[in-house]
């Protein structure tokens, strides 16, 4: 593994403020679309063990940066990477194996979609197609516990993951993940599809996990990132080019209490008041 | 408010009628077909009614055990010029086997073919003309597969070596053919029609292609899979052109024994009785056809069952 390279250094902005070990980074990471351009230049250094939240207007590449940590992306058609992509010191942006990167980084969606499956066999599986040779019943029993499901749904594990709430299903799928064990947890809105109290369920569940993984959440609501994220990425659409296409760039990358209270950029000041967004 | 009304021309009256108007043409449409059904089964009461018992099911009884046993001889008999013992054993034995190697031959091509193009295939022009042509082919009356089956199986161009010869094997390899596009297309919207978000949960687990698709999408698009196969066959077995024309025997008094056999199917066979003068022989295609619906509707219900029985993610 070679050492890895602290974006930071060329790039002042996307300094992480503590000098925590950066786990996911990425450096001038521009990504295409056929012939659009959605993501300019993009460099930001994920630390370990922290919640990132990266928040922005709509249309501004958050997911889209978010999915390239995992190579979703590529399963878009037309979809280009330019830049580099670090995981753990190695280059992902390559031509690398996705299937062995994405158990190592794994993904919550924004829609809660179990497998039309039981509730043992949604958090099994991922485990069962990655070759676990480990005591299966322990292992999801841990994984529940761990996403806070595991009481509501001990008595009722060969019931059909899609019967459970939406809230529920959503810890389901964070259970899903952890079965894998991976090191970083990517959440694409998770909460957008889900009641205030289920939300919060969710974000304590994430409170509780940095422990153990690093998250990266893309969030459109505010208020979310400032309760849950030790670091806010803000993002935003560049002035229009002569096509009238907007890219998106990273406009500031601070920690959430200072990117709230004191954010240095004049866009990301007007996103975060609401006069733009 | 003045000038938006003089600037708007609501016109309600006319805008409310034109919705009735097309919803009554609809209508009109959809009784065309009601009414030829209700035509038919109120010329049948009729014919009933007329009867010299006053009550219609009076004879129904005796008359539908008359039905059964005409239908058992029908389809116990041979082929044979005394009307009252003619009947369908070879081709009912002959279709069933078309049925069966059909469903070996066609289904595994038809379904692999359709999960290549919409799993595998890599989008672009290619795919589309391929997508097209089999769209295409769809529509492609009978008759020109039972030619295209002469030419290649029966014949094999004049190769004797591989010509099949008007054997059973070659019947089932051109309604095989015949198949093939039903069978494709309806795989291909099945798969189509699992969510993107099943396939992205499976991905983003660190599954390859092959353990999504094996786990996830045939699953869940099996139910469409089954269905359209089951059409797929009900249509193999309803046809006669393309069996006429790879030699599909009229008058057969053996079943065959295995696919190099000489072989008859039903609807061949119901085809040949219809063609006698003698009108009794009529009667004998009657009953022949009475089996085939039954066969079809047998197979449609089927499909319909195999369709409630496995929709559980909606």
């Amino acid at each position: 593994m070679s050492t890895p390279v602290d974006p930071g250094q060329r790039h002042p902005a996307a300094q992480p403020p503590e000098l925590d070990p950066v786990v996911l980074s990425a450096l001038g990471l521009s990504v295409w679309y056929g012939q659009t351009q959605a993501l300019r230049d993009i460099t930001i250094a994920i630390p370990r063990n922290k919640i990132t939240a990266l928040i922005g207007p709509s249309g501004c590449g958050k997911s889209t940066l978010l999915r390239c940590f995992n190579r979703m992306n590529d399963l878009i058609q037309g979809a280009r990477m330019g830049g580099e992509i670090r995981f753990d010191g190695d280059v992902i942006s390559g031509d690398i194996d996705a299937v062995v990167l994405r158990r190592r980084i794994g993904m919550v969606f924004q829609k809660p979609n179990p497998f039309p499956k039981n509730i043992y066999n949604n958090v099994a599986w991922g485990a069962r197609i990655n070759g676990y040779r480990g005591d299966m019943d322990e292992l999801v029993e841990r994984s529940l516990r761990r996403a806070a499901l595991w009481d509501e749904v001990k008595n009722k594990l060969h019931r059909p993951g899609l019967d459970l709430s939406g809230g529920q299903q959503q810890r389901l799928c964070i259970a899903r993940t952890l079965a894998v064990e991976p090191e970083v947890i990517l959440m694409d809105e998770p909460c957008s599809a889900l009641d205030p109290i289920s939300t919060a369920r969710v974000e304590d569940l994430m409170d509780d996990l940095k422990n153990d993984y690093t998250i990266v959440i893309v969030t459109h609501n505010m208020q979310q990132a400032r309760r849950v994220s030790d670091l806010t990425a803000c993002l935003m659409l560049d002035d229009a080019g002569q096509d009238g296409h907007r890219t998106g760039i990273l406009a500031e990358f601070s920690p959430t209490d200072i990117l709230f209270t004191n954010p240095k950029d004049p866009r990301t000041e007007a996103y975060i008041t609401g006069r733009i967004g | 408010m003045t000038s938006a009304e003089s600037r708007f021309h609501p016109d309600r009256a006319a805008r409310r009628l034109v919705g009735p108007i097309f919803g009554a043409a609809c209508l009109a449409a959809t009784c065309t077909g009601v009414l030829a059904l209700v035509i038919l089964l109120g010329a049948i009461v009729a014919a009933a009614l007329q009867g010299p018992p006053h009550n219609p099911w009076y004879a129904l009884g005796p008359n539908l055990r008359e039905l059964a046993g005409l239908v058992q001889k029908l389809a116990l008999g041979v082929q044979s010029s005394n009307p009252a013992r003619a009947g369908y054993r070879v081709g009912l034995a002959g279709s069933l086997w078309l049925l069966g190697l059909v469903a070996v031959v066609g289904i595994p091509i038809g379904v692999g073919a359709g999960v290549f193009l919409e799993e595998y295939a890599p989008p672009g022009r290619l795919r589309r003309i391929v997508q097209t042509n089999i769209a295409n082919l769809a529509g492609v009356p009978s008759i020109v597969y039972g030619i295209l089956g002469l030419a290649l199986f029966v014949r094999a161009f004049g190769v004797k070596a591989v010509a099949l010869g008007p054997t059973l094997l070659a019947g089932v390899l051109t309604l095989s053919l015949l198949i093939l596009p039903i069978v494709v297309i309806t795989t291909q919207e099945a798969l189509r029609a699992v969510p993107r978000s099943l396939r992205q949960a499976a991905l983003a687990l660190g599954a390859t292609r092959w353990q999504m698709i094996r786990d996830h999408v045939l699953p869940s698009a099996l139910p469409g899979i089954m269905t359209g196969t089951i059409l797929g066959l009900s249509r193999a077995i309803g046809e006669t052109a393309p069996l006429l024309m790879v030699g599909a025997a009229g008058s057969l008094l053996q079943a065959p024994k295995g696919p190099l056999d000489r072989y008859s199917a039903l609807p061949v066979e119901i085809y040949n009785y219809a063609k006698e003068p003698d009108t009794r022989f009529q009667m004998v295609a009657a009953g022949g056809i009475l089996i085939l619906v039954a066969l079809l509707l047998t197979m449609n219900a089927a499909a319909i069952v195999i369709r409630n029985r496995f929709r559980r993610y909606d």
